[in-house]
């Protein structure tokens, strides 16, 4: 149990910033722009309502894919430069 | 051909190929029966993941919700997705990289505790069961409509379909059985919603439809829906909703419990690699979206497409008369989910919203009160005839529902079953039990599950309604925390994660049942659920994220005035944080 490899610890760091980033994307487009911040995106018109009832049954929901093969493609990313992938 | 017939060759021929699959894919070890022998396809299990996840409350109800709602009901849209980003970076790889079989076995060996597996188990059986009693009724009623048996003896035979594949194949066997549910149910949905957006505005893509011209009136869709709807005096479809706090909370807490029920979790042990758990993410979101994204045209249009019928010449020119009514009103009334009483007997019928502000107009054109009453559920149920499609679409929906009901209830039957046969059985009362004798122990605790399932199928403890949101406030609230603590801090210990989760589940239940009334018994409630009554204005479906936040409040809390888990636990934690050195899921 005890081999940790010595990079795991900068592997998990950065792991950390990229789930802390794609969170925060997360949270804008469904808290921010579809609920919170919808008054203020009132004066931008989109098929007969606004941006933020866009958001609520589109936009968030093509952020939340784009986010999760972003976030698998960088990982996989990492995991090789780290030396951590399966083999 | 008679509708009846259709109907019964589109569901029986569905039923018939899920019985050959489970033939075809029986379960021959633990691994099996638990994991599907952990070597599933990531787009494979995204797809089994997407008919896991998608119940009849999202085939069935949704649309007709955001129908009623508009813009307010988004909630659901973004809450029942969003989980799955949560899933992807907060719990999925690492739950895989341990490689255990059951989510309580994760908490009881992180935690170091037999006692917290036994909460996590708890927890589980309490989320699953109440949510599996939704899907066996939904089955039951989808049978009564579209074959004309009546809803118990519908119920009898759905559970004899899942007790075929899910006893004999396990999670071999519903992977496979799901991936052609998610196809049926998928393409009954969509089918129908491409005709409509193409009737009204000629675009054959339902999502791109949604925010299209109308091509009858030649203004948007959403815009020609808010004109109807607010002339005979309902809500505008796009306002925007005053109580921001508690629309946050709600699709938190949506989100939340998502990620934390263990019927979906379950499935990232189903894939090979860790890598293969964040593509299943992916795909699963992939999946869902084609539902997801079809569902808010399919709300919008059927509910424009209900007024017109009601109003052919617009909403400010005389109802429809009664006797001219559509065949589809027809044949829906027969089954109570349409309504309509000619209160001011003229023979034609008013529908609009009974309320004070629009009383002078109501009276004005000599309206007696609102005539006409429907279930949301007619909205997708009733969609093909409705658009006037040919008969076969509207078997596909018979067959898409009950898909949609039965693979949820079996991911549910197998979080249960794994439950009860690895962490009660082999984890507790008999340690040294063979692999076998656990095999069949599963095997015959799914067959108490389903029985069980049943029974409250056919006999709902009344509180069928509020029975989602106290699965998803039991999985928000309990699960999640325990779950993302136990592979983001080392520092949380044993008597940190009990107490937390126990907080956290004690502190939404008290709530929940304080507007609901107590293990939802009509008239316990200590104060009307209404929102002057409600804390800071946060309903008691949004409870769910604040009972996740006292949870990873007391657990920090209190892990940090004891002492910190020992070396080998934190060892344990480093370990699941990176793929190297993982193996197929195994019980041991």
């Amino acid at each position: 149990m005890s081999d940790i490899p010595s990079n795991a610890v900068e592997y998990w760091k950065a792991n950390l910033r990229l789930i802390v980033g794609s969170m925060a994307i997360w949270a804008f487009v469904s808290y921010g722009c579809a609920i919170l911040f919808r008054p203020f995106l009132s004066g931008i018109p989109i098929g007969g309502t606004d941006l933020g009832f866009w958001f609520a049954q589109q936009g968030s929901i093509l952020t939340f894919i784009g986010l999760i093969f972003f976030y698998a493609w960088r990982m996989n990313t990492l995991d090789k430069k780290f030396g951590l992938d399966e083999e | 051909m008679d509708q009846f017939y259709i109907n019964l060759l589109f569901v029986g021929g569905s039923f018939a190929l899920y019985i050959a699959i489970a033939i075809w894919a029986k379960a021959g070890s633990t691994s099996d029966f638990y994991v599907a022998g952990g070597g599933i396809h990531p787009v494979t299990n995204g797809m089994a993941i997407g008919a896991d996840w998608m119940s009849a409350a999202s085939f069935i109800s949704m649309a007709g919700l955001i129908a009623a709602g508009g813009y307010a009901n988004s909630t659901f849209l973004m809450g029942w997705t969003g989980g799955y980003v949560l899933l992807a970076m907060l719990l999925a790889p690492y739950l895989r990289k341990f490689g255990k079989f059951t989510v309580p076995e994760f908490i009881g060996d992180r935690f170091y505790s037999r006692n917290a597996r036994f909460v996590a188990v708890a927890c589980l059986l309490a989320a699953s069961i109440t949510y599996v009693i939704g899907q066996m009724a939904g089955a039951g009623v989808a049978f009564s409509r579209f074959l004309e048996v009546d809803a118990t003896t519908g119920l009898i035979i759905a559970a004899i379909v899942v007790f075929i594949y899910a006893v004999l194949g396990g999670m071999k066997g519903i992977t496979y059985t799901q991936v052609a549910q998610y196809c049926v149910l998928i393409i009954a949905y969509t089918i129908p919603a491409v005709f409509i957006s193409l009737q009204l505005t000629g675009n054959p893509i339902p999502p791109l439809g949604l925010f299209s011209t109308h091509v009858e009136s030649g203004v948007p869709l959403l815009e020609k829906l808010d004109e109807v709807i607010t002339a005979l005096g309902f809500r505008d479809y796009t306002a925007d909703v005053d109580n921001k706090l508690n629309m946050v909370l709600f699709t938190l807490s949506l989100m939340i419990g998502t990620a934390g029920l263990p019927h979906v979790i379950i499935r990232f042990f189903t894939v090979p690699k860790v890598a293969d758990a964040r593509w299943s993410a992916g795909w699963a979101l992939v999946f869902i979206a084609l539902l997801y994204l079809t569902a808010p045209a399919v709300a919008s249009m059927a509910r424009l497409n209900l007024m017109t019928t009601i109003y052919p010449d617009g909403p400010e020119a005389q109802a429809i008369e009664y006797e001219e009514r559509p065949q589809w009103i027809r044949e829906w009334e027969v089954t109570g989910l349409i309504q309509f009483e000619d209160k001011n007997n003229d023979g034609r019928i008013q529908h609009y919203n009974d309320t004070e502000e629009f009383e002078p107009t109501a009276e004005a054109r000599g309206w007696e009160g609102n005539e006409f009453n429907y279930n949301n559920d007619i909205l997708v149920l009733a969609n093909p005839e409705i658009a006037n499609l040919p008969g076969w679409v509207i078997g596909l929906i018979a067959a898409g529902g009950l898909a949609a009901a039965l693979s949820t209830a079996a991911g549910l039957l197998l979080a249960i079953s794994s439950a009860v046969s690895h962490d009660l059985i082999k984890g507790a009362i008999n340690p040294n039990i063979s692999d076998k004798g656990e095999l069949l122990a599963a095997r015959i605790s799914m067959g108490v599950a389903i029985a069980l399932a049943t029974y409250l199928g056919a006999n709902p403890p009344g509180f069928a309604a509020q029975v989602v949101a106290l699965a998803f406030g039991i999985a928000a609230a309990s699960l999640f925390p325990a779950l993302m603590m136990g592979i983001f801090s080392k520092r949380v210990n044993n008597k940190g994660a009990i107490a937390g989760m126990l907080a956290g589940l004690i502190s939404t239940l008290v709530y929940i049942f304080i507007f609901l009334g107590w293990f939802f018994i009509p008239g316990t409630n200590n104060l009307a659920n209404t929102p002057d009554n409600w804390l800071l204005g946060i309903s008691p479906l949004s409870f769910g994220a604040v009972g996740a936040m006292i949870n990873f409040a007391v657990a920090f809390i209190v892990s940090n005035a004891t002492e910190e888990p020992p070396v080998e636990i934190q060892e344990l934690v480093e370990s699941v944080r990176y793929p190297r050195g993982a193996g197929k899921a195994t019980g041991h």
